[in-house]
Formats: C-alpha cells, sequence, structure tokens
C-alpha cells in the first residue's frame, strides 16, 4: 500500500520565456487518489501531461516506479502502456467504433490477443453501462458516453496509474455526473489516479489527497478536509471562494 | 419534337467517332489521375513539413497552376517548349503534362488540407496509448485523412474530365473537336445537328461523370 509508484522531483517547465512549473515536487502511492485543483492556467494540466511525457521539460525528473519519463525519450512507448490518460476532448477515434477504439492499442502495442481483449473490453463496457454500443461509432454517442468509453480505452491497457486531465469540463451538466460515478468507482477499486479537476464535491469525494497548484507552485496540500474545508494559505481561501456564492440580501418585494 | 439533326449520329461510324472522342479525353485524365495523385500525397505531406524553404517553392507552384487558366498552361507547355527548349511534344503529351501538373498541385493542397485537419490531440491520444509514430500514421491517421481525401479528390477527377474540353484548342481531336467535325461537315444536309449532336456531349459527359459523383456522395455518406 505504501509503495510509490509515480514521483516527481523538483520539476521545471518554462514555455518561452514563462515559467509553467516551478519546482514542483509529487509522489503518487498505489492506491492513491490525488486530485489537482488550482484557477485556469496554473499549470495543473501541464503537470498532468508531463507526467504523460506530453510536454518537454527543463529541470527535474519524473519517474514511474524505477523508470524515467521524459518527452522525446526511447522508452516512452514502453512506459506509456502503463500510464493510462483521459482528455478533456473525448478523444476517441472516429473511424473506428467504440469497440475498435478500445483494442486497437492492446492489440497492436501490447500485442495481446484479440479474443481476450475483447471479452475484456465487454465486460468494461459493461460496467460503465455501454455494452449496447459496443458497435457504434463516436459520433452517435454524447460526450458523457465517449468520456466514458474513453475511460474503458484507458483501463484496457491495464495501467499502473490513470491521469485525468479536467474530463468533465466540456461535458454538459447532466452529462457530468455519469462520467464521474465511473471514477468514484475506480477509486473504490483502488486504482492509482491522478485527478485534474473543477468538480469541488466530487474532489472532496473522490481524493485521498488535494493538491492546490498556483502559479506553477504546489501552495498546499492535504487531505480533501484540510485543504477544501480549512484551508491554511489564502490564496487557496480565495480560490475556494470562487465556488461559493453568498446568498443574495432578503429582497423585498413590494 | 422539333428535328434536333440526330440522323448524323448514324451517318457513317459518327457515333463511334464521337465515342472515340469521349475516350481520348477519358484516356488523357485517367493517365493524368493515375500520375498526380501520387504526387499529389508527396507533395501534400511535404507541405505539411518543417522545411521552410521547400514549403514556399510548393506554394509558390501551386498558386502559380491555380491562376493561370488551363487554357494559357496548355498553350504554353505545346507551343512554349518548341521555342524554350526546341522540342515539339505532341498535343495529347502537352495535355497530359498540363493536367498532371495541374491535378498534383490541386491534389497536394487536398492532401495538406486534410492532413492539418486531423485535431492534435488525435495524435496526443495515440500517443497516451503507447502508439509509436508509425502506428499512430498507419492505424489513426491516415485512415481518417483518406477518408476526409476521397470525397475531395474524386471531385477533382470529375473536373479535370470536363476541363479536356479545352484540349481541341492545341489540335487533339477529343469528343468536341469531332462533334465540330461532324455538324461542319453536314452543314446544307442537317442543318439542325449542333443542337443534337452537342446535347449527346452534354449526355456523355454526365454519363462519364455522374457515376463518379455518386461514388464521391456514397463514400462521404459512408465515412461521415
Amino acid at each position: 500500500m505504501e509503495e510509490t509508484i509515480l514521483t516527481v522531483k523538483h520539476l521545471k517547465k518554462e514555455y518561452e520565456d514563462k515559467t509553467i512549473l516551478n519546482d514542483v515536487d509529487l509522489a503518487v502511492k498505489k492506491g492513491e487518489v490525488v486530485v489537482i485543483i488550482g484557477p485556469s492556467g496554473c499549470g495543473k494540466s501541464t503537470l498532468l501531461r508531463c507526467m504523460n511525457g506530453l510536454e518537454k521539460t527543463q529541470s527535474g525528473s519524473i519517474k514511474l516506479r524505477e523508470e524515467a519519463i521524459e518527452a522525446g525519450s526511447g522508452n516512452l512507448v514502453q512506459i506509456r502502456q502503463k500510464i493510462g490518460m483521459v482528455f478533456q476532448n473525448y478523444e476517441l477515434f472516429p473511424h473506428l467504433t467504440v469497440l475498435d477504439n478500445i483494442l486497437l492499442a492492446p492489440t497492436k502495442v501490447q500485442k495481446r490477443d484479440k479474443k481476450d481483449v475483447k471479452a475484456e473490453a465487454l465486460k468494461l463496457l459493461e460496467r460503465v453501462g455501454l455494452k449496447d454500443k459496443a458497435g457504434s461509432y463516436p459520433r452517435q454517442l454524447s460526450g458523457g458516453q465517449k468520456q466514458r468509453v474513453a475511460i474503458v480505452r484507458a483501463l484496457c491497457m491495464n495501467p499502473e496509474i490513470l491521469l485525468f486531465d479536467e474530463v468533465t469540463a466540456a461535458l454538459d451538466p447532466e452529462m457530468v455526473r455519469e462520467v464521474l460515478d465511473v471514477m468514484l468507482e475506480l477509486a473504490r477499486q483502488k486504482r492509482t489516479m491522478v485527478i485534474v479537476t473543477h468538480e469541488m464535491q466530487f474532489a472532496r469525494a473522490v481524493a485521498d489527497r488535494v493538491l492546490f497548484i498556483d502559479q506553477g507552485k504546489i501552495m498546499e496540500e492535504g487531505t480533501p478536509e484540510e485543504v477544501l474545508e480549512h484551508p491554511k494559505k489564502e490564496r487557496t481561501q480565495q480560490f475556494l471562494n470562487i465556488f461559493q456564492f453568498e446568498k443574495v440580501q432578503e429582497r423585498k418585494i413590494s | 419534337m422539333p428535328d434536333l439533326g440526330l440522323d448524323v449520329l448514324w451517318k457513317g461510324s459518327n457515333l463511334l467517332r464521337l465515342l472515340g472522342g469521349l475516350g481520348v479525353a477519358l484516356r488523357i485524365s485517367l493517365i493524368a489521375v493515375v500520375i498526380s495523385i501520387p504526387l499529389g500525397l508527396l507533395l501534400g505531406t511535404l507541405m505539411t513539413g518543417k522545411n521552410v524553404i521547400l514549403k514556399f517553392i510548393l506554394k509558390l507552384y501551386l498558386e502559380f497552376i491555380r491562376i493561370m487558366p488551363q487554357l494559357v498552361l496548355l498553350f504554353m507547355v505545346f507551343f512554349g517548349s518548341t521555342r524554350m527548349f526546341g522540342w515539339q511534344p505532341s498535343g495529347e503529351l502537352s495535355a497530359i503534362i498540363v493536367f498532371t501538373l495541374w491535378g498534383a498541385a490541386e491534389m497536394s493542397d487536398l492532401v495538406r488540407g486534410a492532413l492539418i485537419s486531423i485535431p492534435v490531440h488525435q495524435y496526443e491520444s495515440s500517443e497516451a496509448l503507447g502508439l509509436t509514430k508509425v502506428q499512430t500514421y498507419c492505424y489513426v491517421v491516415i485512415p481518417q485523412t483518406v477518408r476526409r481525401l476521397i470525397p475531395l479528390s474524386i471531385n477533382l477527377i470529375t473536373r479535370m474530365i470536363k476541363t479536356t474540353s479545352l484540349i481541341l484548342m492545341i489540335g487533339v481531336v477529343e469528343m468536341i473537336k469531332v462533334a465540330q467535325q461532324i455538324i461542319e461537315a453536314n452543314r446544307t444536309t442537317s442543318p439542325n445537328a449542333a443542337f443534337g449532336i452537342y446535347l449527346v456531349i452534354f449526355l456523355l459527359y454526365f454519363l462519364a461523370c455522374w457515376p463518379i459523383s455518386l461514388l464521391a456522395k456514397y463514400l462521404e455518406r459512408k465515412w461521415r
């Protein structure tokens, strides 16, 4: 349980002359759910993308167990198979059916037997309530359904860790729930996950640990209770206030 | 029913000659298509590359071909190459050269458009699944590009077939030229032949291009 899966050390990321991430340290343990919150442009998505080698970094290191993750390095193809990632813009492959979307990487990258993977894929699809959509094309699905397929697609690679980059940000409100439910279910199964989200209620429910990032730095971290209920830093408080609404003064309608 | 002069079609081998003219037109466009599509694929891929000088040259080529009326290009190759290089290509060869240059230019632009229209997320989610660059191209990018490309390139092919009607200007005896000859030869006996013959030509062009358009429409719907 205490085994560390992902380690980020002194990570620094600059884009042109702007510092996006500044000296970020993070260790994710097996079975842990880490939720990252923060204002837009704070670097939280970038951090997640760095963890999958999608962004070049300037200094510091990211390791999955003992293997370094570095954009452009040779082992990236190997290591990415152990990292599942789901993006904001449900990027299924539009020319493939739901099932083929899921089967592509396990059969072509991992060279697993198609029959086995298919059975597993159908089981997973059933778990997320989409078994009857296996033969549909992405364009025939709603946003929430696409996102659930994207999660199944990532799961079918049997990754050691799952990264979620604002997966509900592009969805209509009534579809957010169905996707978050799937993620809650994964948390119950003790999957290791790093989640970037703006859904504070969800963060509270799912997280073992919450990180608040601002201006490329981890400003505060702790249990959901500590960070979301009793933030120590003023900046965290300010950010969380965005999600609160004061009741409009009693209005007298005469 | 007014006299359309259709009877001239059955005189001698007139109908066969007309079909032969269509054959010439189709042969020229087919050869040009077969050469220009792979060429366009290559040039279009290069146009999305990083080499700035190469991209500039290709852009210049594309714009030049686009701006020039096809007729001017035909004259340039047919008459110009004699003056410039002392080489006299036949009308048909000149037509094939011009149509190939034109087809390759237009095709390269279609390929470029189709390639850059694949969102960057498609590459990223393939990468994130552990696909190599080659696998990403084989299983994700190329199938999508081809789907976008086929209806567009079929359109180009029908345009090329139709534009062969210009090559009579450099002395190639294609369908329209044959038609003019038939009409001229029968001017006194069947003065209305112009109507009938051009009507037949209309139908023949239609029959040549329509199935291709249908195919494009079918593929478009299938691969939406």
